[in-house]
């Protein structure tokens, strides 16, 4: 049945919002990233780490057509492992968030009463929080690295999924076919699994999608700061935090990573968009 | 008796499909005619039709006309339609709940009407309104004139809309489905409230309804639209004693004749045909107890027995 | 002949509340409600909207908690049981639900809600098994095999209504609870449902308990009437040409016009609207709007009493 749900939102879903254009030019820009994200150890010209001390700071050509940094580095390959950094960190954070998210959040608009007032509680007191704020409180507690940046990030965003969530069930609670299985005999686990949840996933997995961009730019933004990505990995947000001291003598080194973040972004939100319209879901997704 | 509407094969087009063809009837001054069908027949399409609302829903006359008192509507520019719609047509629509401006009061909407229409002033038509109300027998209207939808019950903005309709004066009142939304004892009251407004100022009515008993209450005359047709007309005593077609005996047969004495209640077989998919020849031939071949193939022509007339090819013997 | 269904005093009380500075209201949307089902009859249970004939349906089969009262099934207290044992009950005692259109799991295929109930109540067939017994509970209710395999959105109404109905009836259920059935569908559609529950009632043995608004609908359907007004049985008429006694039923009867042009009725209007149920009147909740109300009906409110021959009436002026 999950199985079956997965299948059919990715062939409307996806299917239907890449057959736009807008949603073809995004949709493809992010498979491509993945794709590069996935082969990056094959496709990468230099090994991302090695330096080279005499061609430091060497402007786009060939054979660096990005250029090196401050240490010789190639920036290409520095950006396409920061590519594999920056999706799987944020990846594996929303999909945390995810899976906590919707069992607190069915949970909560299933059983009601204390328990939902509590649960949203506590989950609204995070949602008041910057995710900013959060990741810091984090990285002061376990201290900097790709640990506390899922983490933030995970944390940050779970408020988003529990109360979209709840939402959700809530509203489904209310439709006949609920009442049916009941009157059937159904147990709640069996409701919750079987019929709730099927159905609330949706405008969760494009809320999930939009997070990822969202994460992407909470982990650069730690990186910037030298509390995410501990070198020698690579981060777009450490290098273009290491970028700003050569920002006028080697420019491509901030330029070219800042690029593939926005990029990024802007296509994670466009291709959410085509999303929700081929999914028709809009009304359930106001208030994230 | 003078004419006061008269549709003549009236076909209308929305995009690609045609979910009306072959729409004819007539009405005189002072009658009451029922269009009746069930869901999907086309019965409020008509009435948009009537009223120039097509180009809201993205639709088209084709061919055919309508006349109303001697002046054609199917090319009547929408300047024109403006001056029509609430003057001298006034149209009572199905949901009250969503025909009101949740955000106004209810009085000044009716005030509205007839100072468009009728070019009143805003003391004359406070007026005007508050005697409306008092006729479509609101109690206390002086108070009611001041309170907002949402404080109403469903009769009561039911009656509202009914003044809003009535406010200019009109000649002609489209009514579609008025009473659906309501519960059955206020479906009795605003029947017996139309029907007695009709007497009172002569008006012709347009009865637009999926409910073949309400139409026997009230009606004169009768239109029975199938798949977007008008598969047969006539008077009501013909159509109740002798209908003519098919799908109209099968209509009235479908109907729980409780307070009589029981007979079986027969469905008919299969489902309404959608606007996409309406069948060649006679539309209703894939359910038809009496179909033969010729009804996939030829477009049944109307025949005329006494005082109905239905597309059949097998009027007369039907009727029998 | 044994009572199927026994209630006895049901009642269900709503509040609800209006912020900090306004004391909550709350009214009764059933009141005191008792009545007997018994075995393989037809009992409709006839009413305008918020005469709490729906939650009068769900109390029944405890989809709500009643506030007080007592509801029995074959002779056992349904309030007195445990979850886990009334989840088994419900296998004898079903609902049909008013809106085809949302009454199936729109994710679900026709083959898998049927099935459903089997699998809910702990029944696990062989695949070939499920198959035949799909088909069998899709022939019995009127729908071709082949809709086995779509989904209720490719279904028109009539059909995902007796889709509804096989899924009822999959457990073999002794009663049968509909809720408006027909409520939201063609008129032509509504008679083939009604046929079709005809028969099934014939072959299976059925109870059934009809709710509806359309009295002429109740009268040819059932065999005896209980009437509804804001919460109450007003009215139970032992059989369906029993005359009504109140004047509430009368009304009703009066409004519900004949599809015989040569019987029009002068229907003489109701006065007022229903009352709203929070702000009841004391006494009888049809007073003000009833030609026969005097000083009694308006303070004190009339209990259902019997008449005479299974008919029951509660008004202090019936015919």
């Amino acid at each position: 049945m999950r199985a079956r749900t997965i299948d059919a939102f990715a062939r409307l879903g996806i299917g239907r919002a890449l057959s736009s254009s807008l949603g073809l030019v995004s949709g493809g820009f992010l498979i491509l990233l993945i794709l590069v994200a996935l082969t990056a150890p094959w496709i990468t010209p230099f090994d991302y780490a090695a330096q080279q001390l005499g061609n430091s700071n060497a402007p786009p050509g060939w054979p660096h057509l990005l250029g090196t940094d401050e240490f010789g580095r190639d920036v290409l390959s520095r950006v396409i492992y920061g590519a594999r950094t920056s999706l799987s960190v944020s990846a594996t954070a929303i999909g945390l968030s995810v899976i906590v998210g919707m069992t607190l959040g069915a949970a909560a608009g299933y059983f009601g009463g204390m328990f939902e007032r509590a649960v949203m509680t506590v989950v609204d007191l995070t949602w008041s929080f910057p995710d900013i704020l959060l990741a810091l409180i984090f990285v002061a507690i376990i201290g900097p690295g790709l640990t506390s940046t899922m983490f933030a990030i995970a944390i940050a965003y779970l408020a988003q999924f529990t109360r979209l969530t709840r939402a959700q069930i809530v509203r489904l609670k209310r439709e006949t076919f609920i009442e049916a299985t009941v009157n059937l005999g159904a147990k709640p686990a069996h409701i919750l699994i079987r019929h709730l949840l099927p159905n609330a996933v949706a405008p969760v997995i494009v809320a999930a999608m939009l997070a990822i961009g969202d994460g992407i730019v909470l982990e650069a933004t730690l990186g910037f700061f030298g509390l995410g990505a501990q070198p020698p990995t690579p981060s777009w947000g450490a290098m273009m935090s290491s970028g700003t001291a050569q920002l006028f003598l080697a420019p491509w080194v901030i330029i070219f990573p800042g690029l593939i973040v926005a990029v990024t972004v802007i296509a994670v939100n466009l291709f959410g968009d085509e999303l929700i319209r081929a999914l028709n879901i809009r009304d359930r997704l106001r208030g994230t | 008796m003078s004419l006061m509407l008269r549709v003549d094969d009236l076909a209308v087009a929305i995009g690609s499909v045609n979910p009306l063809s072959g729409v004819s009837f007539a009405l005189d001054k002072g009658e009451t005619l029922g269009i009746v069908g069930e869901s999907g027949s086309g019965k409020s399409l008509t009435a948009m039709t009537i009223m120039g609302l097509l180009p809201l829903i993205g639709g088209r006359i084709t061919t055919g006309s309508i006349m109303f008192d001697g002046n054609e509507l199917a090319d009547l520019p929408e300047s024109a339609y403006r001056k029509l719609r609430g003057g001298r047509i006034g149209l009572i629509t199905q949901n009250p709940m969503t025909s009101l401006d949740p955000l106004r009061k209810v009085g000044p909407q009716v005030d509205v009407v007839a100072r468009l229409h009728l070019g009143l002033d805003k003391r004359a038509a406070h007026a005007r309104t508050l005697e409306l109300l008092g006729d479509l027998r609101i109690p206390e209207p002086a108070s009611i004139y001041h309170l907002y939808p949402h404080q109403l019950s469903g009769g009561m903005k039911q009656r509202i809309v009914i003044a809003m309709a009535l406010a200019a004066d009109p000649d002609l009142l489209i009514a579609d489905e008025p009473t659906t939304a309501l519960d059955v004892t206020v479906q009795a009251q605003i029947i017996r409230l139309l029907l007695d407004l009709v007497a009172d100022r002569n008006l012709s009515l347009v009865l637009i309804t999926h409910d073949m008993s309400v139409v026997a209450q009230t009606c004169d005359k009768v239109v029975v639209m199938y798949a977007g047709r008008a598969i047969e007309r006539g008077t009501i005593s013909a159509i109740f004693d002798h209908p003519s077609h098919p799908y109209t005996q099968a209509l009235i047969g479908c109907i729980p004749r409780g307070l009589a004495v029981t007979e079986q209640l027969k469905g008919i077989e299969g489902t309404v045909p959608s606007v996409a998919h309406y069948p060649s020849g006679c539309p209703f031939h894939p359910r038809c107890p009496r179909a033969e071949g010729i009804c996939a193939t030829e477009p049944p022509p109307f025949v005329q027995h006494h005082d109905s007339a239905a597309a059949c090819h097998f009027a007369v013997e039907v009727a029998q | 002949m044994s009572a199927l269904l026994e209630v006895q005093n049901l009642s269900k009380e709503f509040t609800s509340q209006r912020g900090l500075f306004r004391p909550s209201r709350s009214m009764h949307a059933v009141n005191d409600v008792s009545f007997q089902v018994p075995k393989g009859r037809v009992i409709g249970v006839v009413g305008e909207s918020g005469c709490g004939k729906s939650t009068l349906a769900r109390l029944i089969l405890r989809l709500i908690e009643p506030s007080s009262g007592a509801v029995r099934f074959d002779g056992l207290d349904l309030l007195a049981q445990r979850p886990s044992e009334m989840r088994r009950l419900r296998a004898h005692m079903q609902m049909v639900f008013q809106d085809p259109y949302s009454a199936i799991d729109p994710r679900y295929t026709i083959a898998e809600a049927v099935m459903e109930p089997f699998q809910i109540q702990g029944k696990r067939f062989a695949a070939a098994e499920a198959t035949a017994t799909v088909c069998a509970l899709l022939e019995m209710v009127g729908l071709s095999t082949q809709l086995a395999t779509s989904y209720p959105h490719q279904l028109s109404g009539g059909q995902k209504q007796r889709v509804g109905i096989a899924r009822a009836l999959a457990l073999k259920p002794a009663l049968l609870v509909l809720d408006e059935p027909t409520a939201s569908l063609d008129v032509s559609v509504q008679a083939q449902i009604i046929s079709l529950l005809e028969r099934l009632q014939d072959e299976l043995k059925l109870t059934y308990l009809f709710i509806s608004h359309d009295l002429a609908l109740v009268k040819y359907f059932c065999d005896e009437v209980l009437v509804m007004y804001l919460s109450r049985v007003v009215e139970a008429l032992p059989s369906t040409d029993a005359p009504a006694r109140h004047p509430y039923t009368r009304t009703l009867l009066d409004s519900t016009v004949e599809p015989d042009p040569k019987r029009r009725r002068h229907i003489a209007p109701l006065a007022g609207e229903v009352p709203s149920p929070f702000d009841l009147p004391p006494g009888c909740a049809f007073a003000e709007r009833c030609p026969l109300a005097s000083e009694r009906c308006r303070t004190e409110t009339p209990v259902l009493s019997n008449s005479g021959g299974g008919h029951a009436v509660a008004c202090h002026h019936p015919a």
